[in-house]
């Protein structure tokens, strides 16, 4: 009766296929648009090398909250806003190089952990619907940001160059020249090999970061994330503080957010003040769930390789789009319809999941499928 | 320490709920290293008594309770579970409270992990600190050796057979160092008879280590093989506590059901029946809390068919599966037709009506009016009430039949209430109760299912809603399949009475059967000798 239930060959290939769908359908379309893009291969690789530096930090900073159980963290965007207002500061100051850098995480770390325990605040009192919560609180705080930088910096928060002060002369102006600090985390340990030029101390720090990771995960802190994100109610039971715990993974995110947005924008070599992290939760989360996560179960690997296959997508999909229809708008709009694709598929898949898995562990219980055979007694009438 | 002061001793706990006593001054005590078994009913007591005694907020968010709690003879309030758990006294839920993805050793020792202390201990607090995987394993695989049995450590518990859950769980209890009283709340209700057996004697292992134990289970058999004492709860009160040496099965059954008052149950030789009117083979039915596992029975027409048991064998997901409402699979005929599942339209279709014991979720619109209430399944199924225009191309509710309707209702079933009018939400239990009942009379049934018809309703609107189904049983040759956990009013109007036990038929017995013979059966001993 009680022997564990065993996958028949065919449905374990269905399994996995299931599992790895989102792979699959993004590992399709990229091999037919690789050779129509008729791209160099050395141009891709050194594209793609670039891109992990600028992007891979951003997308780490989604795993903690998916190991606590809260979803996709699309609240980053927080962190992004705080890392942005960190460079702003920077360049006011004209402090430059990796100094700046440093100096923009300084300030805007306790912005980004203000923000992140406000997001916490909010996601617990949403349990169950973090992933929309966290999505909307983005656009709430988007209009926030853009108060704070359009109207109060330059007018109630001392902002001394004119240079990046709009001509009215308060707000800052729709686009931010970094050139103080363009880059200098990618130079400052260039390696280069042979064609490619590797942005070494960047890799060191994203390294770093993965480190930490493994390590935090082998703290308590760490393992009593695991248990919440498994099962709130146990957790409370044994003792674990759960709401905390839960705040303390969404500040932790929002604080690598932050610094994530600071090595994108350093790469970058500029800032759309008011746009440049709209869409950055967006591609972090299509990137990792490209990558083989779901919503419930993320790790390193999903993370470096989703970052590859879907900037991979990102090199290649506009020139094909340009060859194969004549214009590379349409590889675009293509782009980014398969990423957002992408995430709903995700989405859609993990409830999917979750519902297929509740019901296979209800099979069990089912008597007649069980073949326990009742002994048939139960006729008492008496007729 | 001297060994006579008892371990755990409670001094006349009582405990009311608004108004309604729980608990009536309950007395017992228990000593070292010894098991007792605590038996009842639902309803009986069991769960708020220790509630008290883990000092669930629950309790001091409804007044408290009086009567006090000693552990080495020392008084004791606790606060919260916490306080309890530090105070050495462990529990095993009915439910598994195990993180799924986390391996043995993680979940006997969570929340409790030894760790290595580390830099960032001192930077943000020791929750930084590196767990210490060997000590842990180390130490979870003593507690699995004091518990006597086999389980691998490094298993993830979603890969485990429930068996070992159970076990998992009890370990974590125990590996406290200070555990010297375990309560198990119906540990082997998911286990096999082979795996209850373990877990016995893992429970004397515990009991010999000097570890007091109370043993909940409504099976009585394992009660007294491995009880040492037995306390027997009904309606609040300690009906029973004596030594379980000698006491047979048969005796905890008859002090757990009451005393032997059959005044209630009339001989019916006088009760004709025709062929069957439902027959239902090897049903399963889905419904978390409530499974039913297979499930066979047949009911003749004209028959009141009573099922009963204890909460969460499966008595309530019958109905519910046969109705559609949760997941169900099987044969099911009314009449010999052949029923669809999983489909409420078929089965309302069919002529079948149900009174759900969700009166507030399923059985009523509580933001509409009692017209509509009533007529509203009668509406959706049969299309009565509605008036057609244009040859039926669309149609409008019919008010003055539905008004008709309603107050024909009011007044046959003596509901209290200011006109038809008046939102279902703010009639009292009793009245909501009959509205359900209207509802399923108005879709003139041939079978009705009636669900917990009693439940949370007063003494005189009990009456007339037991009356009343006896009389549409009666006047209008209506059969009626009935659901309930009070074994009495089973009893008083029904002509068979099935127990249900783990998702399974025990049993079916006639009304007059000696009360000890349905204990018997809830107690999930098939009683060879019932039949009727």
């Amino acid at each position: 009766m009680k022997t564990p239930f065993k996958l028949p060959s065919a449905a374990r290939v269905r399994r996995f296929a299931a599992d790895n769908v989102v792979v699959l359908i993004f590992l399709s379309v990229t091999a037919i648009a690789v050779p129509s893009s008729n791209l160099s291969a050395s141009y891709i690789i050194q594209d793609l090398l670039t891109r992990y530096g600028r992007n891979a930090f951003l997308v780490f900073s989604l795993l903690l909250p998916i190991m606590a159980g809260m979803g996709i963290n699309f609240g980053m965007v927080l962190g992004a806003m705080a890392g942005e207002i960190g460079l702003i500061f920077a360049v006011d100051q004209g402090i430059a190089g990796v100094q700046g850098l440093l100096y923009a995480v300084l300030v805007g770390a306790p912005i980004a952990v203000l923000l992140g325990w406000i997001a916490g605040q909010v996601l617990n009192r949403a349990r169950g619907r973090e992933m929309v919560t966290g999505y909307i609180l983005g656009f709430f705080m988007d209009g926030v940001y853009q108060f704070v930088v359009l109207y109060l910096m330059g007018a109630i928060i001392p902002i001394t160059s004119k240079a990046i002060t709009l001509s009215r002369g308060y707000g800052i102006r729709n686009t931010l020249g970094l050139d103080s600090v363009r880059q200098s985390l990618d130079k400052l340990l260039k390696l280069e090999l042979g064609p490619f030029d590797l942005p070494m101390a960047t890799y060191l720090v994203i390294a770093l970061l993965a480190l930490f990771i493994v390590w935090f995960r082998r703290t308590k802190l760490g393992q009593d994330m695991r248990a919440i994100g498994q099962d709130q109610t146990v957790s409370h039971s044994a003792g674990i503080p759960v709401e905390r715990t839960r705040i303390l993974a969404i500040v932790i995110s929002t604080l690598l957010a932050m610094v994530g947005q600071i090595i994108f924008l350093q790469n970058m070599g500029n800032m759309a003040t008011y746009n440049a992290h709209r869409q950055t939760g967006f591609f972090a989360a299509a990137a990792i769930l490209v990558g083989g996560a779901s919503v419930a179960k993320a790790t390193i690997p999903n993370v470096l390789v989703g970052v590859g296959l879907l900037h991979l997508m990102y090199i290649v999909v506009p020139p094909a789009g340009a060859r194969l229809f004549g214009s590379a708008q349409i590889g675009e709009y293509f782009r980014d319809a398969m990423s957002y694709a992408v995430i709903a598929l995700a989405l859609a898949l993990h409830a999917w999941r979750k519902r297929a898995n509740a019901e296979s562990a209800r099979a069990g219980l089912r008597g007649a499928a069980s073949g326990a055979v009742q002994p048939a007694k139960t006729e008492g009438g008496a007729e | 320490m001297p060994d006579d002061t008892p371990l755990l001793s409670l001094e006349g706990i009582t405990k009311d709920f608004y108004g309604t006593t729980v608990l009536r001054d309950v007395t017992f005590a228990l000593k070292r290293g010894e098991i007792l078994g605590l038996v009842g009913e639902n309803g009986a007591g069991k769960t708020t008594l220790m509630r008290i005694l883990f000092g669930m907020p629950v309790i001091a968010e409804t007044g408290g309770f009086g009567g006090t709690v000693r552990i080495d003879g020392q008084p004791v309030s606790f606060r919260n579970p916490f306080d309890a758990l530090d105070a050495g006294i462990g529990m095993v839920h009915q439910e598994f409270s195990l993180i799924p993805g986390f391996t043995t050793t993680e979940n006997i020792m969570l929340n409790r992990e030894p760790s290595r202390r580390n830099v960032a201990v001192d930077l943000f607090g020791p929750r930084m600190a590196t767990l210490d995987r060997p000590a842990m394993t180390t130490r979870a695989t003593k507690a699995i050796e004091r518990l006597g049995v086999e389980l691998d450590p490094d298993m993830l518990v979603s890969e485990m057979p429930v068996g070992h859950k159970q076990f998992t769980e009890i370990a974590r209890e125990i590996d406290r160092e200070n555990v010297k009283l375990l309560v198990l709340d119906e540990p082997t209700a998911v286990l096999a008879e082979s795996e209850a057996e373990i877990l016995l004697d893992s429970l004397r292992r515990l009991a010999a280590q000097g570890i007091s134990i109370i043993f909940i289970s409504h099976r009585l058999h394992e009660i007294t093989a491995v009880a040492d004492r037995v306390v027997v709860l009904r309606d609040g009160q300690l009906v029973k506590d004596t030594s379980a040496k000698g006491v047979e099965v048969r005796e905890i059954a008859a002090w757990m059901v009451g005393r032997e008052v059959d005044a209630n149950a009339r001989v019916r030789s006088d009760r004709k029946y025709g062929g069957p009117a439902l027959e239902v083979e090897r049903l399963w039915v889905d419904m978390p809390g409530e499974t039913v596992r297979d499930v066979s029975f047949s009911v003749r027409e004209g028959e009141i068919f009573g099922i009963g048991g204890l909460a969460g064998q499966g008595k309530l997901g019958i109905p519910n599966g046969i109705m559609g409402l949760f997941a169900a699979g099987g044969t099911v005929r009314l009449h010999g037709k052949h029923v669809e599942l999983d489909a409420p339209r078929a089965a309302l279709d069919a002529g079948m009506a149900f009174v759900s014991e969700d009166r507030r979720g399923v059985g009523l619109l509580l933001d509409e009016s009692l017209d509509w209430n009533i007529a509203f399944t009668a509406m959706q199924v049969k299309g009565s009430y509605l008036k057609r225009w244009l040859g039926g191309l669309f149609s409008l509710r019919d008010e003055k039949a539905m008004r008709a309707l309603a107050e024909q209702y009011i007044e046959q079933l003596e509901i209290k209430c200011t006109g038809h009018r008046q939102k279902a939400k703010e009639l009292s239990g009793g009245n909501q109760q009959k509205i359900c009942l209207a509802k399923a009379f108005a879709l003139e049934p041939n079978l009705l299912f009636v669900s917990e018809p009693t439940r949370g309703i007063d003494v005189g609107a009990k009456k007339l809603v037991l009356d009343k189904l006896r009389h549409y049983n009666r006047d209008e040759g209506t059969t009626i399949v009935m659901v309930s956990s009070e074994l009495e009013e089973l009893r008083a109007i029904c002509d068979r009475v099935a127990i249900v036990d783990e998702g399974r038929i025990a049993g079916i017995l006639p009304p007059d059967a000696p009360l000890a013979d349905f204990g018997l059966l809830m107690a999930g001993e098939r009683a060879a000798e019932a039949s009727a």
